[in-house]
């Protein structure tokens, strides 16, 4: 889920899927809007991490490369 | 806990991790490496999903049938309302006959069988039952209800027990008085040691919760690999994650490895979530606790601390109840313990289906029984 908007109160407008809601921030201290945000049961439990996403997905995609080429293509 | 208490992420996120091209190449990667690793080890791999979300993800995205041949997967005791007690249940039960109370759960509790009803049957005679989808909406009840004694029903693990937490100290912050949980929670690590006290388990590694590494960090599992010589792997949820997963524990069977390999990095860090443990840490103390099949483990739950005496239901509300009454063929026990899959059960499929379960692993959305069910588990017949 997205951060739309900061609220107070540690709480966050964030939206996944069109759809907004609100969502508390206390266990996992301040978000900026544009974050990502783990959510269960109405709070955040953490940040999700994007560059490390798509850093990991690179290097899959480039170990699989090497390694298709090496078993030549089965 | 994906569909139990809705975790969710970003959208953007879950379109790369689904990819059905990468999705392919990985399976295709997954069946060498196992292949590999059961020339090495002499059998086919044995790993076990201590997760009910894994197990969704893996019956759902076909990835438990399509790896079959290569990969024995098998359940453990990850779905937290199918590991709680008979006696538990039976307990919250007699809680819902309270004059006054009402109760409040999560969803998946609703449908649990104790040993002769359910929440859902209790509220179909009369007691208040309300289903909510964050314990926060429960303390807001309270607030607004000064008549009733609202109890939240604490049942999950690391990643459900810092969100009932904080829901207590803002009743607490509140000045509540009418506002209490019963806390049935657990703890996934002391029941792993307990699993791997049995010499007959026979499991060449695991495949590790993600939203509960969320919450206490690659760290807390490493003595599997340490200490038992286990390897594992913490994932995600999409196709891609769990295939990654598989692979990082094949990888080291291969390699006679034994580690933790975090392959959840967007969201698992190695020390967990700090402000989340905290919040646990402040709220609940360990405690042993009764699973399921599997029996009293020690420090495996999570007690109240004395603090907060004022609300724990068990405390201000000291019911008792007579001993469970377990139905009949339900193998629910041995399910969580790693010795049997759903369909090796006699009920499973005939006599206990989601629409009449028997047994909790049959109505828990996070249930095997229940997975198999829905989206097939043709690979059992052959075992
Ligand atoms: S199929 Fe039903 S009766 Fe059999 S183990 Fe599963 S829940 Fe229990």
């Amino acid at each position: 889920m997205q951060v739309v908007e900061v609220k107070e109160e540690e709480t966050a407008l964030v939206e996944s899927f069109g759809v907004q809601r609100l969502v508390r921030t206390r266990l996992v201290g301040p978000v900026q809007p544009g974050e990502f945000l783990m959510v269960h049961a109405g709070y955040a439990i953490e940040k999700i991490d994007q560059e490390e996403a798509a850093e990991r997905l690179k290097l899959w995609e480039e170990l699989l490369a090497d390694e298709e080429a090496w078993a030549g293509g089965t | 806990m994906a569909v139990q208490q809705g975790i969710t992420s970003g959208r953007r996120e879950l379109e790369r991790f689904r990819d059905p091209e990468l999705v392919r190449r990985l399976l295709a990667r997954a069946q060498r490496l196992a292949q590999r690793a059961a020339d090495r080890l002499g059998h086919r791999p044995v790993i076990m999903e201590v997760c009910g979300t894994h197990t969704v993800a893996l019956s759902r995205s076909g990835l438990r049938n399509a790896l079959a041949d290569a990969v024995e997967l098998k359940s453990g005791p990850g779905c937290p309302v199918c590991v709680t007690d008979y006696r538990d249940i039976d307990l919250m039960l007699a809680l819902a006959r309270l004059p006054g109370v009402t109760i409040a759960t999560f969803g998946d509790m609703l449908r649990v069988p104790g040993s002769n009803s359910s929440l859902e049957r209790e509220r179909a005679q009369g007691a208040a039952v309300e289903v909510f989808y964050s314990p926060d909406d429960a303390v807001a009840l309270a607030a607004a209800r000064p008549d009733r004694q609202v109890i939240f029903l604490g049942v999950g693990f690391e990643t459900t027990a810092p969100v009932v937490g904080a829901s207590l100290e803002q009743a607490a912050a509140q000045g509540l008085t009418n506002f209490s949980v019963f806390s049935a929670h657990k703890t996934v690590p002391p029941v792993m040691r307990a699993l791997l006290a049995d010499p007959e388990l026979g499991l060449d590694g695991f495949l590790l919760p993600g939203h509960v590494s969320t919450i206490i960090g690659r760290r807390a599992f490493s003595f599997l690999g340490e200490e038992y010589g286990v390897p594992a792997a913490i994932t995600g949820f999409e196709p891609v994650d769990i295939l990654l997963g598989l692979s990082a524990v094949l990888a080291q069977l291969v390699a006679g490895e034994a580690r933790v390999v975090n392959c959840y990095g967007r969201v698992v860090r190695e020390e967990g979530n700090p402000r989340a443990q905290a919040v646990i840490d402040r709220c609940f103390a360990p405690a042993e606790a009764s699973w399921r099949g599997i029996g009293t483990v020690p420090e495996s739950g999570l007690a109240l601390r004395p603090a907060y005496a004022a609300f724990d239901a068990a405390k201000r509300f000291p019911v008792s109840v007579p001993p469970p009454v377990i139905p009949r063929g339900c193998r629910c026990g041995e399910l969580l313990r790693g010795k049997i899959k759903p369909t090796q059960c006699g009920l499973f499929g005939r006599a206990c289906t989601p629409e009449r379960p028997v047994g909790p692993c049959m109505v828990s959305s996070e249930g095997a029984c229940a997975a198999y069910y829905l989206y097939g588990g043709r690979e059992t017949e052959t075992d």
